[in-house]
């Protein structure tokens, strides 16, 4: 079944070896740098498992038990590491099963290459076993894709695959490879992708809009950043951190921004959004000039738009033109890679202290913390509160682990609450709000970041939605401590049916199963927790194994996560009760 | 905002699966396409889309930048009607006796420039090309004599001012 064809005869250079397709898809992994890649085999990708079989000692394939949890685990690699994570899967099933994922990682902005078996290619169309238009399926949820029909196409599409996986805004590529282009065999050299014509990762930086920008920064008199994921992306949290300290300028964070600056930093004021901090929210429609960081402004961060921080000058530093006056609009749109942005505005603003402005975040978080901090922190009666669950966590890390959580009333309380002193440290899906996202994510985030303690949290119910990836932790030995926060509902739904549908509980009150029993059916080492007086130990137990290690808190089942900013709400009408 | 129709001109690379990667684009946004066609442009190797649609300046901006997001989409632009010219092209089937027997519709063919392609004993087929308005009402003449078959292109369109794009890609070659 070769396929050579004269044009490849004449790239052809000295220096090549002959190869299947299959092989060269290894081959160019490794020349990418790839060391651990997530899959699972299946028919139409056979000749590559072979050759990972082959090449086994160089390239560690990680086996998750779904592939579902291949993408994410490739997603909590690339979050705590800044590489390209990589999944693989079969055909059909195999690949339909990464939808999810790649959905994820596209909102997310995360780089991700999936590579997927397709059917021999005199088979497409034909509705042959295990046929799926993954191409067209993928084509709104990736970033780029391309199905490959010839072996030779192996090496530029694959080095096109990572260098549009990582540059610009990063995204997920699915690559889709029919089983004869694997087979037939190739004449294999690889040389890295270094640009495309038709793409520019980077947009040009304007020097006259950077000068408005630090112009209207500096005459201000209430100044606001709100910093998103776009300061990591570009690895440019010391820019951040010199900005915020030179200027005096309070920032808040998006839920993805979060650790991008310490959460202990005195100009840090926390968290935006429906379930952010207080002083944040009310103040976003006081600030005279409010300065957007590489972030979206998702709604779950504006609320209503109608009302979003309408007195206010918006700057706005940003790597995608699409994001420009998407939801708001900029009126100094500061185009780039806040890398390069902020560190020429760094130079333009004037030194300055808000002291007075700043003093309004604090009066505001004393209101919060005597409402709802202080009650969530230190609640002597009832059942444990999550929040006291992610301050013993705080206690044993000292702000120095990766906290993964998953998509819920956990994750806001986890968001809220974490310590961090480093970047990357929160893994969490964000835009898509999956659920089942942070157990897989875990196992990446831990094979990313070895040297680092990584803590999954995670409710009742999400946690059911990938329980299945216990199997690669025990199978891997990845040592991740698991919490479950378990109220036996599905508490962020059940919250809203509570506030806003006259508490009908529809479908969320839960049944579930003894999940220390599953744990052990892994042999992963368990303890379950019901009693306030039990849980520091407990949380102390887990965080100082060496090995995975399961942590089930019974939580009060109908807890709510305040503050919050109702659907179509001001964020300055956000609710303390 | 007030909707007008909008022409949305999109340079790209020749690269299968591009035309769903850009519907998909107004998929999301429950846009609709009032017409689409797909040629090659003036540049070598490079196609051109060509999509009108109906909807607020707002939106055709928005739509434009996440087109140009897509990687092997070169630049795109959007245009008022103003600022185009543009044809679509129509075909009309009638049945030969009517035409024959009604001396009218030759009529119509001289007074409206259209122009007749084919000819048999049963059928004959006429072509115009024109603005929509144009092949509007050609074909409501023709309707009272039994349209056997009406079919009308998509708009083409060149811009009155001057397209960067040769300029564009010359760049891109200088820099790679």
């Amino acid at each position: 079944m070769e396929v050579k064809t004269a044009s490849f005869e004449k790239l052809a250079t000295p220096a090549t070896t002959t190869v299947s397709g299959a092989e060269a898809v290894i081959k160019c992994l490794l020349e990418e740098g790839v060391e651990t890649i997530y899959g699972y085999p299946g028919g139409a990708i056979m000749p590559v498992y072979d050759e990972l079989y082959k090449y086994q000692n160089k390239i560690h394939h990680v086996l998750t038990r779904h592939e579902q949890g291949a993408t994410h685990a490739a997603q909590g690699f690339a979050r705590v590491t800044g590489k390209v994570g990589v999944a693989m899967a079969t055909s059909g099933p195999g690949a339909t099963n990464l939808v999810t994922g790649i959905a994820d990682a596209q909102i997310d902005s995360t780089p991700l290459v999936c590579i997927t078996g397709q059917v021999g290619s005199h088979l497409l169309g034909s509705d042959a076993f295990q046929e799926t238009d993954i191409v067209g399926i993928s084509t709104p949820i990736t970033k780029w894709n391309y199905q490959i029909t010839k072996a030779e196409e192996i090496p530029e599409i694959i080095a096109r695959a990572f260098y549009i996986a990582r540059s610009g805004r990063p995204g997920p590529v699915l690559i889709d490879i029919t089983k004869d282009a694997q087979f037939a065999s190739l004449e294999f050299s690889y040389k890295k992708c270094s640009g495309i014509r038709s793409y520019k990762p980077e947009p040009e930086i304007s020097m006259p809009q950077l000068e408005k920008a630090a112009e209207a920064i500096n005459s201000a008199k209430k100044p606001f950043i709100v910093f998103g994921q776009g300061v990591i992306l570009g690895a440019a949290e010391k820019l951040l951190k010199q900005l915020v300290e030179k200027t005096g300028i309070p920032a808040a964070w998006t839920i993805l921004g979060l650790s991008a600056l310490p959460t202990d930093h005195p100009l840090n004021v926390g968290m935006v959004g429906m379930h952010g901090n207080y002083a944040p929210n009310m103040l976003t429609n006081e600030c005279d000039v409010l300065i957007a960081i590489g972030m979206r402004f998702d709604d779950r961060v504006t609320g209503n738009l109608e009302k979003y921080a309408k007195q206010a000058k918006v700057i706005h530093f940003e790597i995608d033109p699409a994001e420009i006056d998407k939801n708001v609009k900029a009126d100094v749109p500061v185009l780039g890679n806040v890398k390069k942005t902020l560190a020429l505005l760094l130079e333009l603003v004037e030194g300055n202290k808000h002291e007075a402005w700043h003093q309004e975040f604090k009066d505001l978080y004393k209101i919060e913390y005597d409402k709802i901090i202080k009650n969530d922190l230190n609640a002597e009666r009832g059942k444990i509160g999550m929040a006291e669950v992610i301050d013993e966590i705080n206690t044993c890390s000292k702000g120095d682990a990766v906290i993964v959580s998953d998509v819920g009333q956990h994750q806001m309380v986890a968001c809220r609450y974490s310590k961090f002193n480093q970047t990357r440290s929160k893994v969490t899906s964000g835009g898509l709000g999956t659920m089942g996202f942070a157990l897989p994510a875990a196992i990446g985030a831990k094979m990313g970041a070895p040297n680092r303690e990584v803590v999954a949290i995670i409710g009742d119910g999400g946690y059911q939605m990938t329980i299945q990836e216990l199997g690669t932790i025990f199978q891997t030995k990845t040592p991740v401590k698991i919490v479950i926060l378990n109220n036996g509902f599905l508490g962020m739904v059940r919250q809203w049916q509570q506030l806003f549908f006259d508490k009908r509980y529809a479908s969320t009150e839960m049944v579930n199963p003894d999940f220390v029993t599953i744990a052990k059916g892994y042999h992963i080492k368990t303890n379950q927790v019901t009693e306030r007086a039990q849980l520091a130990e407990a949380v102390k137990e887990m965080m100082e194994s060496k090995e995975a290690y399961f942590l089930e808190v019974k939580v009060e089942q109908e807890e709510n996560v305040f503050p919050m900013v109702p659907t179509g709400a001001a964020v300055s009408e956000i609710l303390l009760e | 905002m007030e909707k007008k129709n909008y022409t949305v001109s999109i340079y790209t690379e020749n690269n299968v699966g591009l035309l769903s990667r850009i519907a998909a684009i107004f998929l999301k946004r429950h846009i609709n396409i009032e017409s689409v066609t797909v040629s090659k442009s003036e540049v070598e190797g490079v196609m051109r889309f060509i999509i009108v649609v109906q909807v607020t300046e707002e939106q055709v901006q928005k739509v434009v930048k996440q087109i140009e997001k897509q990687i092997e989409v070169i630049k795109a632009f959007y245009h008022t009607d103003e600022e185009m010219i543009y044809q679509e092209t129509a075909l009309y089937k009638v049945n030969s006796e009517e035409f024959v027997e009604d001396m009218s519709i030759q009529d119509f063919i001289k007074e409206t420039n259209a122009r007749i392609v084919t000819v048999t004993q049963k059928f004959f087929v006429i072509e115009k090309t024109g603005k929509r308005s144009e092949t509007d009402s050609l074909y409501e003449k023709l309707k009272p004599y039994g349209l056997m078959q009406f079919v009308r292109s998509g708009t083409i369109a060149v811009t009155k001012n001057e397209m960067p794009i040769s300029n564009i890609l010359k760049q891109f070659d200088t820099t790679n």
